[in-house]
């Protein structure tokens, strides 16, 4: 028999909410949830780059870092402090974000992205980066469109959207591909896998997450613009 | 928001702070119980600006050799970068440092779990009590805001299952809460000049001049103590700081009435 | 404000460009207008650029601002503006005489805030301030607070009538930055009167007939 979803639609992502303006200290924040998977993200910045040797004077210098929250994983405690997982995600969530933003409008300046994992249920860095694009976007940094992420895959035999956690671990083949996409060009600024795949299968999986990211980037919007509907 | 020392001492003397409250009043608080799916009890607590969420976790460990017949308890505050400009990455600040010690102090002096009820089996097995605190907005008092949340969480907490070989089924929760007996509050007073302060902001701490943290009992009986600051205090401060701390705390008991 | 006037970055703002120049807050692609900034697209003649909603403050010359002493240096003092850009007031753009070799915290010392004004922005954003003006002015008493640098000029209002109206009914000195900074000087309630004042005006700043909200929010 096929594989099915008891919940939801094979090319189903889970239900989402997004907002701004949730951390009065930064800058620009965001909060974005998808299914139990929920994000943090501060923006501080552009700010002033010490020791000035780190300076870029053509352009601002971006600095993301990923976290887990200690409580944020099913199972054990996540033990804090630098890891080699945390250090991936930031460097790829870095260069998801990096192709949108227009960093020479603030030469010798540091613009730090912090994403913190309230709980994470798969899929943590996608949305990471969703709530960075619009902590960045609610900063009012200059930049060209917003970043929208999600993680297709394949799953018992079959091409879905937005795997949670029990299928990353389901028993027998799985391919996990976490994708973000400029939605005003179609590029793709993250790409990453996991597991066996054909390439016919890829490209259709990542035909597959094209539509799902336009409704997502919908909701990053509509939330840019709630935050000054409800003022 | 800055104002130095002398024009917020012209403005205590009238009984004014920067947002319109009185000396001995808290800021707007906001509490809510079970927000976080992967832990096994959780709180966010609000309390003005500073906005603070906490997460149990539980685990099955060897004790400690000194306490073969107790469980574990472990309190951490995480002062992420998110939540202010002032935090840094890297290794926990002395600042958290003591924040997760007085918090812990509270709690453990407190007696506010059975720690003997954590045992499996004595010298061998324990449940652990890990409890994390992370401010997601820092506007200054995170030690009394911290406890608070703490509290709540615990109160929030039920055992995973276990299965037939003693190992941890996280996905399945139980119906079994912690063995609570008690419910430690901390209140901390801020001495600005002649003024003692209540739920002080970031701005008002950093012109402190020395602080009184005191976690008191239901029965209004102290657990835990620590002075901070630069200056000295003096027996008569200590005397009315402890008076406030103790009705503080009834106070903000019954705001919480419906957990107790 | 009606949220459907705001666009967000990458958000479609013209269609057709071919008559149209892009100003601040936009970009040309494909013959068509696309914004990069989250705010409020504006067309004057022949530009089309988009008033932001939120941002750091970006120094510009002959601006008044108010900033913080951060550190002293041989040349003079580093001064805090927040701005991304950290600026230098030099010791020949104090208004006293000082002496080769005094100890510059006798005039200004760290975290001391001071009135000034930009003198000059070079290509690297390296900023010079001045206070050889009578505007300026180190502030010693009074308190400090800081609001969106966008909403200044609503403060401000029209011919200086809003700011004119909170000073008048407070009795207070105010001065606003134009990089959103504020100091307020005057009786302890006064001074927190103003201060609300000053804050419902950057929270309402879209409202209409705001002018009466503020005068009777001052009256109360």
């Amino acid at each position: 028999m096929a594989y099915a979803r008891k919940d939801r639609g094979l090319l189903e992502p889970r239900p989402i909410t997004a907002r701004v303006g949730v951390i009065e200290n930064a800058d620009g924040s965001a909060f974005f949830k998808i299914g139990r998977t929920a994000a943090y993200a501060a923006v501080y910045g552009p700010r002033d780059l010490y020791p000035r040797a780190l300076q870029n004077p053509r352009r601002a210098v971006l600095r993301t870092h990923y976290n887990m929250m200690p409580f944020s994983s099913v199972g054990e405690r996540v033990r804090q402090g630098p890891k080699r997982r945390s250090i991936e995600i930031s460097l790829v969530t870095e260069k998801a974000l990096l192709p949108v933003l227009e960093l020479e409008a603030y030469p010798n300046t540091a613009i730090d992205v912090f994403i913190e994992l309230l709980q994470a249920d798969a899929g943590s860095r996608a949305a990471g980066i969703c709530a960075a694009s619009m902590a960045l976007a609610h900063a009012g940094i200059e930049m060209k469109d917003l970043v929208a992420a999600i993680a297709v895959g394949k799953v018992g035999g079959e091409l879905v959207v937005d795997l949670e956690y029990e299928e990353e671990a389901f028993e027998g083949e799985v391919a996990d591909i976490p994708i973000a996409m400029i939605p005003s060009t179609g590029e793709i600024s993250l790409l990453q896998m996991d597991g066996p795949i054909s390439k016919q299968e890829l490209l259709k999986a990542i035909s597959l997450a094209k539509p799902v990211l336009e409704r997502i980037v919908k909701i990053q919007r509509e939330a840019l613009k709630d935050y000054y509907k409800s003022v | 928001m800055f104002i130095n020392k002398e024009s917020l001492l012209k403005m205590l003397d009238k009984g004014l702070r920067l947002d319109g409250r009185g000396l001995l009043q808290f800021r707007n608080l906001e509490f809510e119980l079970g927000v976080i799916d992967t832990a096994e009890g959780s709180a966010r607590v609000k309390l003005g600006n500073t906005e603070v969420f906490a997460g149990v976790k539980l685990s099955i460990e060897q004790p400690f050799p000194d306490t073969p017949d107790e469980g574990i308890l472990m309190v951490e505050a995480n002062l992420i970068p998110l939540s202010n400009a002032r935090f840094e990455l890297g290794p926990p600040s002395v600042e958290a440092i003591e924040v997760s010690r007085v918090i812990d102090r509270a709690i453990r002096e407190g007696k506010a779990i059975d720690l003997k009820k954590l045992v499996i089996t004595p010298g061998e097995k324990v449940w652990s009590v890990s409890i994390d605190i992370v401010p997601i907005n820092y506007d200054g008092n995170l030690i009394d805001v911290g406890c608070l949340a703490a509290m709540l969480a615990l109160k929030n907490t039920v055992f995973p299952s276990v299965d037939e070989n003693g190992k941890i089924d996280y996905k399945h929760k139980t119906n079994k809460t912690l063995p609570l007996r008690e419910w430690p509050v901390i209140i901390t007073l801020h001495k600005v000049g002649k003024h003692l302060l209540l739920d002080v902001n970031e701005h008002e701490e950093r012109l402190s001049d020395c602080r009184l943290s005191v976690a008191v009992m239901k029965d209004n009986r102290l657990c835990a103590l620590q002075k901070g600051g630069d200056k000295p205090l003096t027996m008569r401060d200590i005397d009315e700081m402890l008076n406030i701390a103790i009705d503080k705390s009834e106070e903000l008991r019954k705001k919480l009435e419906v957990y107790s | 404000m009606e949220s459907n006037h705001i666009v967000t970055p990458g958000e479609l703002v013209e269609s057709n460009a071919a008559n149209i120049l892009p100003g601040k807050g936009v970009y040309k692609k494909d013959g068509k207008i696309f914004a990069k900034v989250l705010g409020i697209p504006r067309k004057a003649g022949r530009v089309v650029s988009i008033t932001p909603l939120r941002g750091k403050y970006l120094p510009k010359k002959g601006d008044l601002v108010i900033g913080r002493v951060v550190d002293i240096t041989l040349n003079g003092w580093r001064v805090d503006i927040n701005s991304p850009y950290s600026s230098l007031l030099p010791l020949k753009e104090f208004p006293a005489m000082v002496r080769r070799g005094d100890d510059l915290s006798k005039y200004l010392s760290i975290d001391d805030y001071i009135a000034s004004i930009v003198a000059n922005v070079s290509s690297q954003n390296i900023v010079d301030l001045t206070m050889k003006d009578a505007k300026c002015k180190k502030l010693d008493q009074g308190l400090v607070f800081r609001i969106n640098p966008l909403k200044v000029s609503r403060v401000i209002g029209t011919g200086g009538s809003m700011i004119s109206l909170i000073k008048q009914k407070t009795n207070c000195k105010i001065i606003l930055g134009a990089n959103g900074v504020v100091w307020i000087q005057g009786l302890p309630e006064q001074q927190l009167k103003a201060m609300q004042a000053v804050k419902l005006v950057e929270r309402l700043a879209h409202v209409q007939g705001l002018t009466d909200k503020i005068k009777s929010f001052l009256e109360s």
